[in-house]
Protein backbone atom coordinates (compact mmCIF):
# COMPACT_ATOMS: atom_id res chain seq x y z
CA UNK A 1 0.00 0.00 0.00
CA UNK A 2 1.09 3.51 -0.46
CA UNK A 3 1.21 4.76 2.81
CA UNK A 4 1.48 8.78 4.38
CA UNK A 5 3.02 9.39 7.85
CA UNK A 6 2.62 11.91 9.65
CA UNK A 7 4.77 13.54 12.16
CA UNK A 8 5.48 16.95 14.04
CA UNK A 9 8.30 19.84 13.25
CA UNK A 10 10.20 17.91 15.50
CA UNK A 11 10.02 14.50 14.39
CA UNK A 12 10.76 16.07 10.60
CA UNK A 13 13.80 17.83 11.59
CA UNK A 14 12.42 21.14 11.24
CA UNK A 15 13.12 22.61 14.59
CA UNK A 16 11.93 22.40 18.59
CA UNK A 17 8.83 24.63 20.10
CA UNK A 18 10.49 27.70 18.37
CA UNK A 19 9.34 25.82 14.85
CA UNK A 20 5.85 24.83 16.97
CA UNK A 21 3.94 27.14 14.67
CA UNK A 22 5.13 25.78 11.42
CA UNK A 23 2.05 25.20 9.03
CA UNK A 24 1.00 22.13 7.48
CA UNK A 25 2.96 20.73 4.24
CA UNK A 26 3.90 17.69 2.38
CA UNK A 27 7.38 16.13 1.71
CA UNK A 28 8.38 13.00 -0.45
CA UNK A 29 9.36 9.96 1.14
CA UNK A 30 9.63 8.97 4.59
CA UNK A 31 11.30 11.36 6.91
CA UNK A 32 13.09 11.06 10.95
CA UNK A 33 10.99 7.68 12.48
CA UNK A 34 9.79 7.47 9.34
CA UNK A 35 12.40 5.79 7.76
CA UNK A 36 12.41 3.12 10.48
CA UNK A 37 9.19 2.35 10.21
CA UNK A 38 9.13 2.32 6.21
CA UNK A 39 11.87 -0.93 6.59
CA UNK A 40 9.65 -2.27 9.55
CA UNK A 41 6.59 -2.15 7.25
CA UNK A 42 8.49 -4.36 4.31
CA UNK A 43 8.44 -4.09 1.15
CA UNK A 44 4.82 -4.75 0.57
CA UNK A 45 4.53 -1.23 1.75
CA UNK A 46 5.91 1.73 0.82
CA UNK A 47 6.29 5.59 2.78
CA UNK A 48 5.70 8.05 -0.47
CA UNK A 49 5.29 10.96 1.56
CA UNK A 50 5.40 13.04 5.15
CA UNK A 51 3.37 14.84 6.35
CA UNK A 52 4.67 17.56 8.66
CA UNK A 53 2.33 20.29 10.81
CA UNK A 54 4.00 22.33 13.83
CA UNK A 55 2.37 20.94 17.07
CA UNK A 56 1.12 24.64 18.00
CA UNK A 57 0.26 25.46 14.48
CA UNK A 58 -1.80 21.95 14.81
CA UNK A 59 -3.48 22.36 18.07
CA UNK A 60 -5.03 26.05 16.80
CA UNK A 61 -5.87 25.44 13.53
CA UNK A 62 -7.95 21.68 13.57
CA UNK A 63 -8.63 22.27 9.56
CA UNK A 64 -4.91 21.33 9.33
CA UNK A 65 -5.90 17.09 9.38
CA UNK A 66 -8.70 17.55 6.56
CA UNK A 67 -6.45 19.49 4.36
CA UNK A 68 -3.13 17.25 4.94
CA UNK A 69 -5.77 14.08 4.29
CA UNK A 70 -6.57 15.90 0.99
CA UNK A 71 -3.13 16.55 -0.39
CA UNK A 72 -2.06 12.79 0.81
CA UNK A 73 -5.29 11.36 -1.34
CA UNK A 74 -3.75 13.99 -4.03
CA UNK A 75 -0.78 12.48 -3.60
CA UNK A 76 -1.90 8.74 -4.17
CA UNK A 77 -2.18 7.44 -0.59
CA UNK A 78 -4.02 4.04 0.25
CA UNK A 79 -3.65 4.76 4.02
CA UNK A 80 -2.45 7.44 6.67
CA UNK A 81 -0.25 6.59 9.56
CA UNK A 82 0.84 9.10 12.43
CA UNK A 83 3.40 9.10 15.44
CA UNK A 84 4.61 7.62 17.21
CA UNK A 85 3.40 10.41 19.66
CA UNK A 86 4.03 9.04 23.19
CA UNK A 87 2.90 11.60 25.83
CA UNK A 88 3.08 14.67 23.86
CA UNK A 89 -0.16 16.38 24.10
CA UNK A 90 -0.06 18.57 21.25
CA UNK A 91 1.17 16.23 18.79
CA UNK A 92 -1.02 13.28 19.67
CA UNK A 93 -4.05 15.65 19.71
CA UNK A 94 -2.72 16.32 15.94
CA UNK A 95 -2.01 12.48 15.18
CA UNK A 96 -5.18 11.67 16.53
CA UNK A 97 -6.93 14.14 14.36
CA UNK A 98 -4.98 12.99 11.37
CA UNK A 99 -6.39 9.68 11.70
CA UNK A 100 -9.34 10.65 12.17
CA UNK A 101 -9.60 12.57 9.15
CA UNK A 102 -8.25 10.09 7.22
CA UNK A 103 -11.18 8.08 7.92
CA UNK A 104 -13.62 9.92 7.49
CA UNK A 105 -11.82 10.34 3.93
CA UNK A 106 -12.64 6.55 4.08
CA UNK A 107 -8.69 5.94 3.95
CA UNK A 108 -8.14 3.22 6.82
CA UNK A 109 -5.65 5.00 9.52
CA UNK A 110 -3.38 4.20 12.49
CA UNK A 111 -2.09 6.17 14.86
CA UNK A 112 0.28 5.56 17.92
CA UNK A 113 0.78 7.39 21.02
CA UNK A 114 0.99 6.35 24.95
CA UNK A 115 -2.64 5.34 26.62
CA UNK A 116 -1.82 8.74 28.88
CA UNK A 117 -1.70 10.95 26.01
CA UNK A 118 -4.68 13.64 26.21
CA UNK A 119 -5.10 13.42 22.23
CA UNK A 120 -6.84 10.12 22.79
CA UNK A 121 -9.60 11.35 22.44
CA UNK A 122 -9.40 13.16 19.86
CA UNK A 123 -9.61 10.05 17.41
CA UNK A 124 -13.63 9.80 16.64
CA UNK A 125 -13.20 6.03 16.50
CA UNK A 126 -10.60 5.95 14.39
CA UNK A 127 -7.54 3.27 15.44
CA UNK A 128 -4.77 3.89 17.83
CA UNK A 129 -2.18 1.79 18.78
CA UNK A 130 -0.21 1.82 22.23
CA UNK A 131 4.09 3.26 22.19
CA UNK A 132 6.18 3.85 25.02
CA UNK A 133 6.30 6.76 27.44
CA UNK A 134 8.53 8.62 25.69
CA UNK A 135 11.25 8.74 22.23
CA UNK A 136 13.77 6.38 24.30
CA UNK A 137 11.56 3.49 23.55
CA UNK A 138 11.20 4.55 20.04
CA UNK A 139 11.95 0.88 18.70
CA UNK A 140 10.08 -0.96 20.68
CA UNK A 141 6.97 1.98 19.62
CA UNK A 142 7.72 1.24 16.01
CA UNK A 143 7.66 -2.42 16.12
CA UNK A 144 4.39 -2.33 17.58
CA UNK A 145 3.51 0.76 15.28
CA UNK A 146 4.18 -1.11 11.96
CA UNK A 147 2.95 -4.48 13.11
CA UNK A 148 -0.99 -2.99 14.08
CA UNK A 149 -0.49 -1.26 10.86
CA UNK A 150 0.36 -3.85 8.84
CA UNK A 151 -2.90 -4.97 10.19
CA UNK A 152 -4.85 -2.32 9.54
CA UNK A 153 -3.46 -2.56 5.96
CA UNK A 154 -4.84 -6.10 5.31
CA UNK A 155 -8.47 -5.05 6.45
CA UNK A 156 -8.08 -6.53 10.15
CA UNK A 157 -9.58 -5.11 13.44
CA UNK A 158 -6.70 -4.02 16.05
CA UNK A 159 -7.22 -6.05 19.34
CA UNK A 160 -6.18 -5.17 23.04
CA UNK A 161 -3.44 -7.49 22.29
CA UNK A 162 -2.02 -5.98 19.19
CA UNK A 163 -1.96 -3.13 21.38
CA UNK A 164 -5.22 -1.39 20.48
CA UNK A 165 -5.80 1.79 22.74
CA UNK A 166 -8.59 4.79 23.04
CA UNK A 167 -12.84 4.51 23.27
CA UNK A 168 -13.38 1.84 21.16
CA UNK A 169 -17.50 2.15 19.65
CA UNK A 170 -20.06 0.27 21.83
CA UNK A 171 -22.01 -2.36 20.36
CA UNK A 172 -25.70 -3.41 21.79
CA UNK A 173 -25.09 -7.54 23.36
CA UNK A 174 -27.44 -9.81 25.41
CA UNK A 175 -26.01 -9.81 28.73
CA UNK A 176 -26.15 -13.20 30.83
CA UNK A 177 -27.52 -11.46 33.77
CA UNK A 178 -30.02 -8.30 34.54
CA UNK A 179 -28.54 -5.22 35.33
CA UNK A 180 -29.45 -5.67 39.36
CA UNK A 181 -27.49 -8.42 39.43
CA UNK A 182 -24.66 -7.49 37.69
CA UNK A 183 -24.67 -4.02 40.04
CA UNK A 184 -25.29 -5.98 42.97
CA UNK A 185 -21.93 -8.42 42.26
CA UNK A 186 -20.29 -5.48 41.17
CA UNK A 187 -20.46 -3.70 44.73
CA UNK A 188 -19.61 -7.24 46.21
CA UNK A 189 -16.59 -7.49 43.66
CA UNK A 190 -16.23 -3.87 45.58
CA UNK A 191 -15.97 -5.34 49.23
CA UNK A 192 -13.70 -7.97 48.36
CA UNK A 193 -11.29 -4.99 47.60
CA UNK A 194 -11.48 -5.44 43.81
CA UNK A 195 -11.29 -1.55 43.16
CA UNK A 196 -11.41 -1.84 39.00
CA UNK A 197 -14.24 -3.99 38.50
CA UNK A 198 -16.63 -1.71 36.52
CA UNK A 199 -18.59 -1.88 33.32
CA UNK A 200 -17.95 1.83 32.40
CA UNK A 201 -14.77 3.28 32.68
CA UNK A 202 -14.25 6.67 34.13
CA UNK A 203 -13.03 9.61 33.47
CA UNK A 204 -9.75 10.22 34.16
CA UNK A 205 -8.02 13.23 35.51
CA UNK A 206 -4.52 13.43 34.49
CA UNK A 207 -1.88 14.86 36.40
CA UNK A 208 -0.51 17.99 35.52
CA UNK A 209 3.39 19.38 36.15
CA UNK A 210 3.01 22.81 37.59
CA UNK A 211 4.43 25.85 35.35
CA UNK A 212 7.69 26.75 36.85
CA UNK A 213 6.87 30.96 38.36
CA UNK A 214 7.25 33.60 36.20
CA UNK A 215 10.44 35.50 37.83
CA UNK A 216 8.83 39.33 38.03
CA UNK A 217 5.05 39.68 37.15
CA UNK A 218 5.85 43.86 36.49
CA UNK A 219 7.84 42.15 33.68
CA UNK A 220 5.60 39.39 32.41
CA UNK A 221 2.70 39.73 29.63
CA UNK A 222 -0.51 38.18 31.40
CA UNK A 223 -4.00 36.95 29.67
CA UNK A 224 -6.86 36.27 31.50
CA UNK A 225 -9.17 34.03 30.29
CA UNK A 226 -12.44 32.18 31.77
CA UNK A 227 -15.18 29.48 31.77
CA UNK A 228 -17.45 31.64 32.58
CA UNK A 229 -19.88 32.04 29.78
CA UNK A 230 -18.23 35.70 29.52
CA UNK A 231 -19.35 37.55 26.12
CA UNK A 232 -19.99 40.85 24.34
CA UNK A 233 -23.95 41.64 25.19
CA UNK A 234 -25.82 39.05 22.53
CA UNK A 235 -23.20 36.61 22.66
CA UNK A 236 -22.35 37.16 18.64
CA UNK A 237 -20.55 33.71 18.53
CA UNK A 238 -23.37 31.67 20.34
CA UNK A 239 -21.66 30.66 22.61
CA UNK A 240 -24.07 27.46 24.30
CA UNK A 241 -24.54 28.17 28.03
CA UNK A 242 -24.38 24.13 28.68
CA UNK A 243 -21.75 21.66 27.33
CA UNK A 244 -20.08 23.69 25.26
CA UNK A 245 -18.61 22.36 21.87
CA UNK A 246 -16.42 25.64 21.18
CA UNK A 247 -14.83 28.55 23.13
CA UNK A 248 -14.32 32.32 21.64
CA UNK A 249 -12.27 35.13 21.99
CA UNK A 250 -12.38 38.87 21.95
CA UNK A 251 -10.54 41.70 21.46
CA UNK A 252 -9.84 43.86 24.49
CA UNK A 253 -8.24 46.17 22.28
CA UNK A 254 -9.08 50.22 23.99
CA UNK A 255 -11.46 47.99 27.02
CA UNK A 256 -11.00 49.46 30.52
CA UNK A 257 -13.99 48.22 32.38
CA UNK A 258 -16.02 45.06 31.73
CA UNK A 259 -19.47 47.53 31.68
CA UNK A 260 -23.00 46.15 32.14
CA UNK A 261 -24.76 46.20 28.93
CA UNK A 262 -21.36 45.91 27.08
CA UNK A 263 -20.71 42.44 28.80
CA UNK A 264 -22.59 39.56 30.18
CA UNK A 265 -22.51 35.65 31.18
CA UNK A 266 -24.50 33.19 29.29
CA UNK A 267 -23.26 30.07 31.56
CA UNK A 268 -26.47 28.13 32.16
CA UNK A 269 -25.19 26.55 35.63
CA UNK A 270 -26.13 29.83 38.02
CA UNK A 271 -28.15 32.91 38.07
CA UNK A 272 -26.33 35.35 36.27
CA UNK A 273 -27.50 38.71 37.87
CA UNK A 274 -24.38 39.67 39.57
CA UNK A 275 -22.65 39.04 36.96
CA UNK A 276 -24.82 40.98 34.40
CA UNK A 277 -25.01 44.09 37.04
CA UNK A 278 -20.97 44.28 37.23
CA UNK A 279 -19.42 41.75 34.33
CA UNK A 280 -15.92 42.43 36.10
CA UNK A 281 -17.40 40.24 38.59
CA UNK A 282 -16.62 37.23 35.92
CA UNK A 283 -13.24 38.82 34.13
CA UNK A 284 -11.84 41.12 36.19
CA UNK A 285 -10.92 43.54 33.06
CA UNK A 286 -11.20 46.95 35.34
CA UNK A 287 -8.52 46.16 37.42
CA UNK A 288 -6.62 44.00 35.03
CA UNK A 289 -5.94 46.94 33.48
CA UNK A 290 -5.49 49.43 36.80
CA UNK A 291 -2.11 47.31 37.59
CA UNK A 292 -1.16 47.82 33.69
CA UNK A 293 -1.63 51.32 34.56
CA UNK A 294 0.01 51.37 37.60
CA UNK A 295 3.13 48.70 36.43
CA UNK A 296 1.95 45.73 38.62
CA UNK A 297 2.26 43.90 35.72
CA UNK A 298 3.87 44.23 32.60
CA UNK A 299 1.41 44.73 30.32
CA UNK A 300 -2.22 42.51 29.48
CA UNK A 301 -2.95 40.75 26.35
CA UNK A 302 -5.15 41.97 23.76
CA UNK A 303 -7.56 39.82 23.71
CA UNK A 304 -9.39 37.00 26.30
CA UNK A 305 -10.34 33.73 25.83
CA UNK A 306 -13.44 32.04 26.81
CA UNK A 307 -16.09 28.96 26.75
CA UNK A 308 -18.33 27.70 29.35
CA UNK A 309 -17.76 25.16 31.80
CA UNK A 310 -21.40 23.57 32.29
CA UNK A 311 -21.45 19.81 31.95
CA UNK A 312 -18.46 20.19 29.64
CA UNK A 313 -16.80 16.90 29.22
CA UNK A 314 -13.52 16.06 30.05
CA UNK A 315 -12.29 15.59 26.45
CA UNK A 316 -13.43 18.71 25.45
CA UNK A 317 -12.34 20.48 28.30
CA UNK A 318 -8.93 19.04 27.80
CA UNK A 319 -8.58 20.19 24.26
CA UNK A 320 -9.79 23.70 24.89
CA UNK A 321 -7.19 23.83 27.54
CA UNK A 322 -4.18 22.22 25.16
CA UNK A 323 -5.90 24.72 22.51
CA UNK A 324 -5.61 27.88 24.90
CA UNK A 325 -1.80 27.12 26.30
CA UNK A 326 -0.52 26.81 22.33
CA UNK A 327 -2.70 30.17 21.37
CA UNK A 328 -1.20 31.76 24.55
CA UNK A 329 2.82 30.43 24.17
CA UNK A 330 2.41 31.65 20.44
CA UNK A 331 1.47 35.02 21.68
CA UNK A 332 4.30 35.03 24.64
CA UNK A 333 2.27 35.38 27.16
CA UNK A 334 4.07 34.52 30.38
CA UNK A 335 1.07 34.09 32.70
CA UNK A 336 -2.33 33.40 33.00
CA UNK A 337 -5.41 34.17 35.32
CA UNK A 338 -8.63 32.05 34.28
CA UNK A 339 -11.60 33.00 36.39
CA UNK A 340 -13.56 29.43 37.30
CA UNK A 341 -17.38 29.76 38.55
CA UNK B 1 -12.21 25.20 45.51
CA UNK B 2 -11.94 21.66 46.12
CA UNK B 3 -12.87 20.69 42.65
CA UNK B 4 -10.19 23.17 41.44
CA UNK B 5 -7.95 21.00 43.47
CA UNK B 6 -9.06 17.81 42.69
CA UNK B 7 -8.71 18.34 38.58
CA UNK B 8 -5.25 19.24 39.72
CA UNK B 9 -5.11 23.14 39.22
CA UNK B 10 -1.53 23.94 40.25
CA UNK B 11 -2.06 27.40 41.44
CA UNK B 12 -5.69 28.46 43.21
CA UNK B 13 -6.49 31.63 44.75
CA UNK B 14 -10.36 31.00 46.78
CA UNK B 15 -13.06 33.47 46.12
CA UNK B 16 -16.20 34.21 47.35
CA UNK B 17 -19.30 32.73 45.53
CA UNK B 18 -19.49 30.45 42.29
CA UNK B 19 -21.58 33.55 40.56
CA UNK B 20 -18.99 36.13 41.28
CA UNK B 21 -15.64 34.91 41.54
CA UNK B 22 -13.94 38.01 40.76
CA UNK B 23 -16.34 40.43 43.24
CA UNK B 24 -18.97 40.33 45.83
CA UNK B 25 -22.35 41.83 45.41
CA UNK B 26 -22.34 42.42 49.17
CA UNK B 27 -19.81 45.28 49.62
CA UNK B 28 -20.46 48.65 48.10
CA UNK B 29 -18.69 49.31 44.92
CA UNK B 30 -15.52 50.77 46.50
CA UNK B 31 -14.75 48.24 48.84
CA UNK B 32 -15.68 46.08 46.04
CA UNK B 33 -13.21 47.26 43.79
CA UNK B 34 -10.66 46.89 46.85
CA UNK B 35 -11.25 43.23 47.33
CA UNK B 36 -11.32 42.20 43.19
CA UNK B 37 -7.68 44.26 43.60
CA UNK B 38 -6.95 42.35 46.34
CA UNK B 39 -7.95 39.03 44.61
CA UNK B 40 -5.49 39.84 41.64
CA UNK B 41 -2.65 40.63 44.07
CA UNK B 42 -3.13 37.29 45.17
CA UNK B 43 -2.59 35.65 41.97
CA UNK B 44 0.35 37.79 41.03
CA UNK B 45 1.70 36.13 44.38
CA UNK B 46 1.07 32.72 43.39
CA UNK B 47 2.39 32.81 39.57
CA UNK B 48 5.77 34.04 41.04
CA UNK B 49 5.70 31.25 43.50
CA UNK B 50 6.96 27.74 42.78
CA UNK B 51 4.48 25.33 43.83
CA UNK B 52 4.92 21.36 43.12
CA UNK B 53 0.76 20.47 43.39
CA UNK B 54 -2.33 22.05 44.00
CA UNK B 55 -1.67 25.17 46.06
CA UNK B 56 -4.08 27.55 47.77
CA UNK B 57 -3.01 31.23 47.92
CA UNK B 58 -5.42 32.47 50.30
CA UNK B 59 -2.99 35.09 52.60
CA UNK B 60 -3.20 38.79 52.75
CA UNK B 61 -1.03 39.55 49.94
CA UNK B 62 -1.11 43.23 49.43
CA UNK B 63 -1.37 44.15 52.34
Amino acid sequence: MKIVHYVNQFFAGIGGEDAAGTGPELRDGALGPGRRLASLLGDEHEIIATAICGDDYAAGHPEFAAELVTQARERGAEMIVAGPAFTSGRYGMACARIAAAACEAGLPALAAMHPDNPGLGEAAGAPLVESGLTARLMKDSLERFAAAARKIAQGDELTVQDGRIGPVARTNRMADRNAAERAVALVIARLGGDKDANEIPLPDFDQVTPAAPIADATDALFALVTEGGFVPAGNPDRLESARASKWVRYSLDGIDSAESGEYESVHGGFSTQWANADPNRILPIDIAREMERDGSIGGLHGEYLATTGNGTTVADARRFGMEWAAELRQAKIQAVILTAT
Amino acid sequence: MSIAKRVGAPRIVPTRGIPFPTGDPELSPEQERAWRRQLLERALVAVTTQVSEPTVFDGDAGQ
